[in-house]
């Protein structure tokens, strides 16, 4: 099942990323991981939480654009070679990958063109897909 | 000052000879455009005004204004009160909604332009054998050949050189012993920036004059001009549906644009009750061609603000002066010389695909030059996890107000709420250059 990451547009301004960041411990929300990307003037955050949709409300009521977003999720160990092991199936299999980032527990969040079919490719192949 | 004059008989005229040789000019004018165009002739008809029978200028307040709409819908040729085969220039500015608009000219018309222009050159002192660098756009822009022609018809030495590529233009500049420079005053500005940066003394060039024009600019600018580059600046005012550049331009005594009054019938009027406004008020400019054959206009609305100065100028001539335009009836804008409606930049974004129209139009100068940025609220809609998708959609954008309007805008993506709402007509507009904050 894919996970559901918050995404986040936020202008390069100072303290937005914090703005965030208070408004997920004023809810009580647990982050388990993030990534951003920028460009020159805005940037998007990716999170992953517990609760995405309670997430999303409290941001959306404070006037930020968010989008919910399906990520492919995979359990690693925290040793040498997990990441060529994933990146080698999914390059055999002609899958590009658009993004890709770790949270906690040692898990892989990545995203791809066809999410379902790159999910069922790395289930076959033995990944321990979330 | 001994003071010289290209045509001294028209530039000196006393002020009834010369009313009354406007009185005369018009007329013809007038029994030409009935003539021959449809549009004038239906107008004249509706107003009443028999064209054969226009004695004096009480009945001026008649005629109706024509106005760039009446341009728009008559694109392109419609206008034109002489046969295409008479017609040997034509000129096109951008347009907002539908239509540009086009003005055509004939070979008098031509000859009449540069003489126009060759008088206000000769009025500041450039004679045969200097050299005059013409940085305004070559092209359907008429500052470029305007002043061309005008430069040509002095007799002076026109070096085509049209904007861009500064360093080049400042080498050209020392290279050739340019006597003068025609461009927009903040590419002036600019021209002075980089000719510091390449450790050019201008003080010590042959550079001595400029007429600067296209694009409003105030004394504080003329006087940074002048200090930096170590010249007179003289500023020249026109706009394509009257002629081009060479409808007013200042004397050596810079203190108002001599109006090329033999050529043109200036009047001020409130913009709001049409009414003609007298005593030096200010009010819209409005132009009648009196000289003008292959398209002339009749009482043109210009949108510019000012006012008229008839007294006799210290340099003896006659013809009035008006003061630099103080503003714009309407909402137009213009960018380093370029003319751009909000409406236009509304216009695409309108079409752009989920957009929400919460957007503000940005205008700013950076190192002088003029530059317009659109903000672009990111709502739910437009928003996409994926960076390509944001940046695609800013950059389609872009290209999209390029080809549209003809000038870089470009797009900043802002999140929700940073765009004012306001209550009223919403302010689409925040000019930084005249102070406001977004």
């Amino acid at each position: 099942m894919p996970i559901k990451q918050l995404t986040v547009f936020l202008e390069n301004k100072l303290g937005r990323l914090a703005e965030v960041a208070r408004i997920l411990k004023k809810e009580n929300i647990n982050l388990q991981g993030f990534s951003t990307t920028e460009a020159r003037d805005y940037g998007i955050l990716r999170i992953v939480v517990s609760d995405p949709e309670k997430a999303r409300d409290a941001l959306k009521k404070d006037g930020f654009t968010t989008h919910v977003a399906d990520a492919i999720c995979v359990g690693v160990e925290d040793k040498p070679g997990e990441l060529l092991q994933i990146l080698d199936t999914l390059t055999e299999h002609e899958i590009n990958v658009d993004y890709i980032y770790v949270i906690a527990g040692t898990r892989v969040v990545l995203s791809v063109p066809d999410i379902e079919k790159a999910e069922r490719i790395l289930k076959e192949k033995g990944f321990s897909v979330v | 000052m001994d003071l010289e004059f290209w045509n001294s008989e028209i530039e000196l005229m006393k002020r009834d000879e010369l009313e009354q040789l406007q009185l005369e000019r018009f007329k013809k004018t007038l029994v030409n455009v009935y003539e021959n165009t449809a549009f004038y002739k239906k107008r004249l008809d509706e107003c009443g005004v028999n064209p054969y029978k226009f004695s004096d200028f009480t009945q001026m307040d008649q005629i109706p204004f024509t106005t760039k709409d009446d341009l728009r819908l008559n694109y392109p040729f419609e206008l034109f009160a002489k046969p295409l085969n008479q017609i040997v220039r034509v000129h096109s500015s951008s347009g907002t909604t539908g239509n540009p608009t086009v003005v055509g000219y004939t070979k008098s018309d031509i000859k009449m332009w540069g003489e126009a222009v060759a008088r206000q050159l000769f009025a500041i002192g450039l004679r045969p054998g200097d050299t005059i660098q013409n940085s305004y756009g070559y092209g359907l822009f008429t500052g470029g050949l305007g002043l061309h022609y005008g430069i040509e018809e002095l007799g002076a030495i026109a070096v085509p050189v049209s904007g861009g590529n500064t360093e080049r233009q400042i080498k050209i500049m020392q290279d050739f012993k340019t006597a003068a420079i025609c461009c927009t005053p903040s590419y002036a500005l600019y021209i002075a920036e980089t000719g510091k940066e390449m450790g050019i003394d201008f003080g010590s060039t042959t550079l001595r004059a400029g007429i600067f024009g296209a694009e409003p600019w105030t004394d504080v600018m003329r006087t940074e001009i002048e200090q930096r580059l170590g010249i007179d600046a003289y500023d020249i005012y026109g706009l394509s549906e009257v002629m081009g550049p060479g409808v007013a331009c200042e004397c050596v005594y810079k203190n108002g644009l001599h109006i090329s009054e033999d050529n043109f019938i200036a009047e001020i009027i409130d913009p709001k009750t049409e009414k003609r406004l007298s005593g030096g008020k200010t009010g819209e400019l409005v132009f009648t061609t009196i000289t003008k054959e292959g398209m002339p206009v009749i009482r043109y609305r210009t949108k510019d603000l000012t006012t008229i100065n008839y007294d006799v100028c210290d340099c003896g001539r006659t013809h009035g002066r008006m003061k630099k335009p103080m503003g714009r009836s309407d909402d137009m804008l213009i960018i380093r010389g370029v003319n751009v409606f909000p409406s236009q930049i509304e216009e695409v974004l309108m079409k752009v695909r989920d957009i929400e129209p919460h957007y503000l139009i940005v205008v700013d100068k950076k190192n002088y030059l003029d530059f317009i940025e659109v903000w672009v609220e990111v709502s739910e809609d437009i928003f996409s996890e994926k960076m390509n998708v944001l940046e695609e959609f800013e950059t389609s954008i872009e290209h999209k107000l390029y080809s549209s309007i003809g000038i870089n805008i470009g797009v900043k993506l802002k999140e929700p709420k940073t765009i004012k709402r306001s209550e009223g007509k919403a302010k689409r507009v925040i000019d930084i250059r005249k102070g406001e904050k977004p």
